[in-house]
């Protein structure tokens, strides 16, 4: 087994990023790491200079300063302290907005539910660009145009695929609704909790299906021709060939996509979210980056929403020490 | 065109690796010299610290006159040819050549002619418009000469250049790198850990092991004289063979036979005998011979290795395919073609030289111990 | 074998359809007048008003001052998409190649510094940033829109890690061939990196154009609205309406996912290289 780990290339798990990606390149600077040992010195040879590389580094640090750890900072200070709401400063309160956050049965209603929509989107989104990667993979006739045709919604914004989503949900034109009439069900997208969670599931699984699926193939078609042959000698059943060869090899890629799932359902969603629910949140679902918004921006309740800030930031750091255990248990093994 | 000198030159790496010790050679100007040795045993290290491309730890490189420790690859006057070749993928093959000489500001013109000419030495005239990768293997290793002929350097320093050719191609590549060599007379330094590569391109080859180095001399001299049992063993194909063997009052003893040496003996006590497969052969009628148990045999055409044990130390003898084989074999050697090593050094162990006005025992004397 | 072959292509084609088929629908419908979708619904048929409608959206001036039209909100997603993918990989070029081709003490403090970013998206710091945004009066400007973005590590990690592929000896030879810090750059490395950058610019192009959370924040002049962020604009007017503009809502929408959806397809073998090999 180990020999045929080491045959899929680490990069296939551990590359990409969230549609255009931000976080989790961590994910493979993580594994080029372990395997090249030192960080910083990639070259036998370097160039040295007193100045230049500062110089090369100044615009992304300035950027970095300004536009990453200062309002980083301020969400953590502001976490504990109490805004006045006409603007007249503020008052240190410790962890009081960390506890009100807590205790407050609508916030950890709006928790229940993001972890919820983050199971089912991942889920749906993950088993369904499998199932397609894997059927393209096997067909040689129009694999090319099966290809363009799956992918192409990856480039469509969520809040125009939510739009769209919309007008499929619609009480009048929408012919998803009409579909569910026939089997006795009445979707009330917006005023149904149930109906508009259901909705906001079917627009944000759709839209990530094609990640995933051009993850999964070009995942498929990383396992060398030579594995799949030998494999074809050795077990006759093609399920069994596929469940015991093809997947533990996709794990890597299957283990990368998780991670790029859920952060895509907790954070990426918003787009979605923001156009199905058309600003009346009240008798909604909505995800908790989506509270953040509310409290901060609707609210004016600077102190919550940095908490709430914080407390997303504590999750995302969790997800990425797991990913990182995940990475290392890995390279362990080869 | 310059002389190399490199003076105790050694590379501690940061943690206290040393992977060069204290080395010191003397390259006369136009002289090509192999470094040659396993994977690990610092001459790839040498060979950088010599372009620049390593820092040098302690000792000094002068070449021609100039100590060249802290000067800049760029300005050593030195050109390099990379084991991967490291053309630049995204320049044709002019622009690969032209790249140094631009970056010095020559002349338009003199840059043309230098490349035309390089071309034609090299027979590339035609590629010169494609990209590297329109070329096939042995072209692109022929623009890397190039790159480092059109520069007309002090020295050329070459890093295993020929390991990523396939076998026949290595060895036309071979003859032609000797041949451009000695035409264009320049000083050159080459890496290989290939040792019939270093036999025959050398003028004198640089053995080095462990960072150290353990012989430097002419092909044939380390050949026939191999300073180590290392150098015997890397040095010649197939390897010399090595046995344990006692020295005592003159004479020799493998198991149960006993050699005599006479005044040739150098030392008493334990020591390991040296024979090449090639030193060795077949008895002939009422010879003195050893009984030589064989294993199996390898068919190289024009020569037969044949595997086996003498008192039960593995050996291999290179004999014609003319001979016929029948079970086992009663072979012999010249008393002066064994090599003596100490067994604790390595060390090779001079014969005795009282001898000369001896009358040679060319052939081999034995007592069996009975 | 023959079978299964068949039913293989039965689900890439139900797949297919479920990815194409809604788009096709609103293309379809925006071509229709909104009171004929009021009455029969989406339409998978040509309804012809297709240039009157498209005409409409791209002129008139629309939202609450009236001063933003479809082709002015186009224009804008286009400042941002080119805007933040030229950025992203000018800054990340340089970063990477300080990172990786140069010694110096801090390069290890700095590479934390840069790769910290990873750990925290936007999402989870938009009130702060906003707050920054505000103090630095940059709302309501295309640097304000734009700059921000580029606060991430991601293109520096794509090109670290290409540049760390690159064999050594090009810089080794290079070196020797009299090449300095900046003549090997603009001589060798950029040219190397062609067909990265090219797969980084697409993939951030369609990143930076499909922006909405921070473009929503930071532009409450409607001139700075991108086509992204007018979605919702879009929609608190269809809502109030009595016959509802369901073909201009679709046309927006049509034109906001065309340019990303165009260069996705036209160049997919490098988005999908960027995608999935940034590490070769």
């Amino acid at each position: 087994m180990s020999t045929a780990t080491d045959l899929l290339p680490a990069s296939r798990g551990g590359t990409g990023t969230q549609t255009g990606g931000r976080r989790f390149g961590a994910f493979r600077f993580f594994g080029g790491q372990s395997k090249s040992g030192g960080e910083g010195v990639a070259k036998r040879v370097q160039f040295s200079s007193p100045f230049l590389p500062y110089l090369f580094l100044a615009p992304q640090l300035a950027i970095i300063f300004i536009f990453f750890y200062w309002p980083s900072v301020q969400a953590i200070q502001s976490s504990f302290y109490l805004e006045d709401p006409f603007g007249f400063g503020s008052t240190f309160v410790g962890m009081t907005n960390y506890t009100d956050v807590l205790k407050s049965g609508e916030y950890l209603g709006i928790a229940r539910f993001t972890a919820v929509f983050t199971a089912l989107v991942t889920f749906f989104a993950l088993s369904i660009g499998l199932l397609l990667a894997v059927k393209a993979d096997g067909v040689i006739r129009g694999n090319a145009a099966y290809k363009t045709l799956l992918i192409w919604v990856y480039a469509i914004a969520p809040p125009v695929a939510g739009l769209i989503g919309m007008m499929f949900f619609d009480q009048h034109i929408g012919p998803i609704v009409e579909l569910a009439r026939w089997f006795g069900w009445d979707i009330k997208v917006g005023l149904n909790y149930f109906d508009t969670a259901f909705s906001m599931v079917v627009v944000s699984v759709w839209k990530q299906i094609p990640y995933n699926f051009i993850f999964f193939l070009s995942g498929l078609q990383g396992i060398p021709v030579s594995v799949r042959e030998a494999a074809a000698i050795d077990c006759r059943s093609g399920f069994r060939r596929f469940w015991t060869v093809i997947l533990p090899l996709l794990a890597p890629t299957a283990f990368f996509l998780l991670i790029i799932n859920v952060t895509y359902a907790l954070f990426d969603t918003f787009g979605v979210i923001d156009v199905m629910v058309k600003d009346k949140a009240a008798n909604n679902p909505i995800t908790l980056v989506y509270k953040v918004y509310m409290d901060g921006f609707r609210g004016n309740d600077l102190g919550g929403s940095s908490a709430q800030s914080v407390i997303l930031m504590l999750i995302v750091f969790v997800l990425t020490i797991f990913q990182f255990r995940f990475i290392e248990r890995r390279v362990h093994y080869n | 065109m310059a002389a190399i000198t490199i003076a105790e030159v050694s590379k501690i790496y940061h943690g206290n690796v040393e992977a060069v010790k204290s080395v010191s050679i003397d390259i006369e100007d136009g002289e090509f010299i192999v470094l040659v040795g396993p994977s690990g045993c610092g001459k790839s290290t040498l060979l950088r610290m010599v372009a620049g491309l390593e820092t040098i730890s302690k000792g000094t490189v002068t070449i021609g006159s100039r100590v060249i420790n802290d000067v800049d690859p760029a300005e050593r006057d030195i050109a390099m040819v990379f084991q991967n070749y490291a053309l630049y993928p995204h320049m044709t093959v002019y622009d690969n050549l032209a790249y140094g000489l631009k970056n010095r500001k020559t002349p338009k013109a003199e840059i043309d002619a230098r490349v035309a000419e390089a071309a034609r030495m090299l027979e590339i005239e035609p590629y010169l418009a494609r990209k590297p990768r329109a070329l096939s293997g042995g072209q692109r290793q022929r623009v890397a000469m190039g790159r480092a002929i059109v520069r007309k350097p002090a020295a050329f320093l070459f890093d295993e250049p020929l390991s990523n050719l396939d076998a026949k191609l290595r060895v036309s590549m071979r003859g032609e790198i000797k041949r451009l060599q000695k035409r264009l007379g320049t000083t050159s330094l080459y890496v290989t850990h290939d040792q019939l590569e270093a036999m025959t391109l050398a003028d004198r080859l640089v053995v080095l092991n462990g960072g150290r180095i353990e012989q430097i001399g002419r092909p044939l001299d380390v050949y026939h004289r191999p300073a180590s049992t290392f150098v015997a063993s890397f040095i010649g194909s197939p390897a010399m063979n090595l046995i344990k063997g006692q020295i005592e009052g003159g004479s020799l003893q493998i198991g149960l036979y006993r050699i005599e040496l006479g005044s040739r003996a150098p030392v008493e006590g334990a020591v390991t005998v040296g024979l090449r497969a090639e030193d060795l052969r077949l008895a002939g009628v009422g010879e003195d011979a050893m009984l030589f148990q064989v294993d199996y045999v390898e068919e190289l055409g024009a020569q037969r290795l044949v595997h086996g044990t003498i008192e039960g130390q593995p050996l291999t003898i290179a004999l014609s395919p003319e001979m016929p084989l029948s079970g086992d074999l009663a072979v012999t050697i010249a008393v002066d073609r064994l090599h003596f090593f100490s067994p604790e050094t390595g060390k090779r162990l001079e014969r005795g030289t009282s001898f000369a006005g001896d009358a040679p025992a060319q052939n081999l004397r034995l007592e069996t111990a009975s | 074998m023959y079978r299964t072959k068949i039913f293989d292509h039965v689900i890439l084609l139900f797949g297919v359809f479920i990815m194409v088929a809604p788009v096709v629908v609103a293309f379809m419908t925006s071509t229709h007048e909104a009171a004929d979708i009021h009455r029969n619904g989406l339409s998978l048929t040509w309804g012809g008003h297709f240039v009157e409608t498209y005409q409409t959206v791209l002129t008139r001036q629309g939202g609450f001052t009236g001063k933003i039209t479809g082709f002015n909100m186009m224009l804008n997603s286009m400042i941002l998409g080119l805007g933040f993918a030229v950025g992203k990989i000018v800054l990340s070029m340089l970063a990477a190649y300080a990172l990786v081709y140069f010694r110096f003490p801090l390069a290890t403090f700095f590479f934390w510094v840069i790769f910290t970013t990873l750990l925290l998206p936007l999402e989870v710091r938009i009130l702060p940033s906003y707050e920054v945004m505000n103090t630095l009066k940059l709302t309501n400007t295309y640097t304000g829109l734009i700059v921000p973005l580029l606060a991430s590590a991601t293109g520096t990690f794509y090109f670290r890690q290409f540049f760390k592929s690159v064999p050594d000896e090009l810089l080794e030879a290079a070196r020797i061939d009299g090449a300095g810090p900046f003549k090997f750059f603009i001589d060798v490395l950029v040219p190397l990196s062609r067909t990265m950058m090219a797969a980084i610019f697409i993939i951030m192009f369609v990143y930076g154009w499909n922006q909405y959370l921070w473009p929503t924040l930071m532009t409450t002049d409607e001139g700075f609205f991108t086509l992204v962020r007018g979605i919702k604009q879009i929609l608190l007017v269809w809502v109030g309406s009595n016959i509802p503009d369901y073909n201009e809502a679709f046309a927006l929408a049509i034109l906001a996912m065309l340019p990303p959806v165009m260069i996705v397809v036209i160049f997919q073998r490098w988005f999908i290289k960027g995608l999935t090999e940034s590490d070769k």
